[in-house]
């Protein structure tokens, strides 16, 4: 089915890893943005409805921005999955690092919708209503969590990569 | 196009006009298609259905109960906007019009029109970023100025803008996907960041509208409107970008070595 059975002999998996490094790294960054804005976009906008589609008060270039941090982060939510069956079918997908990956840009799109587009640019809050301070120390500090899982994961995976390279 | 007996009379000949134009096409296809069959490769029978159901979403759009409810109602009209400019270009690609054309003409009036499709004009709007500017831009002039409301008083200004949406629609969808004849080919990069940027603009677009209707439109309608623009743009444009990377995917393929072929066979 994939490509380690079509050409067994080719490389081994542990060889394609270190080729494919930075794919598996991508891929899961990619996939960690995507998930996260689609998690944002399910739970907080459609089914509690506390983020409004758009409160009113937000300034052209908070629409700009959401615009085009939406549109980027759709896209590579949906290339992050293909990037994904291209490293199977290479038989070069590394789990540990792909998961990782996946965990930094989940964390890093949470923090950066936290604090840019909900604090500086002022798109909207996370509650209405509410005294908001506990929500978004709650929404920073669940992103930033993600964010330190994610990079402590990628680092154990730094040093067989750079061992392989050197290797190969 | 409700005042006076000879715009009324107008109107009649527009959609006697448009059903015309949409019984040819639901009939020279499928002749073209059954015809050219006898002397190349069988025409796929999926095409002659994305071409049916393309041509009846554009239908859709422009003649009959929705685009009667467009008239008045914002949320109609925007319906149709994503059944005129998105849907219908995507299935239409799909039914693959230009391979079918250059099949069904003789050889001279095929060299022409493929010189056509190879010419300088033609070369500049299939640059996905021409064709996003014309689509995008399009409608944000549509929806931005007076345009949208003086398109109800003008039958001839309905006329152009319909096929402007439609037209820079399907000229934006074969500038990003690759599924029809293509002569200028771009690279995956360039087209995803076109996409992106030309998806940006559609949401940043349809907050607008959400945020300040257009001349002549209610608040409630230029919401509900605004958020169907935006969440249907969103679904439409989730077939394009699959599309897209499943083409990368398709051409990113590795292909064996030379060497290990042999290897394989020793």
């Amino acid at each position: 089915m994939f490509a380690n059975s079509e050409y067994p002999q080719a490389f081994t998996n542990m060889k394609n890893r270190a080729v494919y490094s930075s794919r598996n790294y991508w891929s899961g960054v990619f996939f960690g943005i995507g998930t996260m804005a689609f998690v944002d976009e399910v739970i907080f906008h459609q089914l509690l409805q506390w983020h409004h589609f758009y409160d009113l008060s937000t300034r052209q270039a908070g629409i700009f921005a959401d615009g085009l941090l939406n549109a980027f982060a759709w896209f590579v939510g949906i290339g992050a999955l293909f990037l994904f069956s291209d490293l199977r079918r290479r038989n070069a997908l590394w789990p540990k690092r792909w998961v990782g990956a996946v965990f930094l840009g989940a964390g890093g799109f949470q923090l950066f919708d936290g604090i840019v587009m909900h604090k500086v640019l002022r798109l909207h809050q996370i509650r209405y209503g509410v005294d908001i301070l506990p929500y978004d120390l709650t929404w920073n500090i669940g992103g930033g969590i993600l964010l330190l899982t994610g990079l402590v994961i990628l680092k154990q995976t730094r040093k067989p990569a750079r061992k392989m390279k050197e290797g190969k | 196009m409700h005042s006076g007996h000879s715009t009324h009379t107008a109107g009649t000949v527009y959609e006697a006009a448009l059903i015309l134009v949409v019984i040819l096409a639901l009939t020279l296809y499928p002749i073209a298609g059954i015809l050219t069959s006898k002397l190349y490769r069988k025409w796929p029978p999926s095409r002659y259905f994305f071409w049916y159901t393309g041509v009846l979403a554009a239908m859709a759009a422009l003649v009959g109960p929705l685009a009667e409810r467009a008239q008045t109602d914002f949320v109609a009209h925007m319906a149709g906007h994503l059944l005129l400019g998105m849907l219908s270009p995507i299935l239409l690609v799909f039914a693959r019009p230009m391979t079918l054309l250059l099949r069904s003409l003789p050889v001279t009036a095929g060299r022409q029109l493929s010189r056509l499709l190879k010419s300088g004009p033609i070369h500049f709007l299939s640059n996905p970023l021409v064709a996003a500017i014309l689509n995008l831009g399009g409608l944000a002039v549509l929806y931005t100025t007076d345009l949208y409301m003086l398109m109800h008083q003008s039958l001839v200004l309905h006329i152009m803008i319909h096929l402007h949406v439609f037209l820079a629609g399907y000229l934006f969808t074969i500038s990003i996907i690759y599924i029809d004849l293509t002569t200028h080919r771009y690279s995956f990069l360039y087209r995803s960041v076109v996409l992106i940027l030309a998806l940006a603009a559609h949401k940043i677009l349809s907050k607008h509208i959400y945020a300040s209707p257009p001349v002549g439109v209610p608040r409630e309608e230029a919401q509900t409107g605004g958020m169907l623009m935006y969440y249907g743009g969103d679904l439409i444009d989730l077939a394009l970008i699959t599309i897209l990377c499943y083409q990368w995917y398709k051409a990113a393929a590795p292909r064996p070595l030379p060497a290990d072929a042999a290897g394989q066979k020793g």
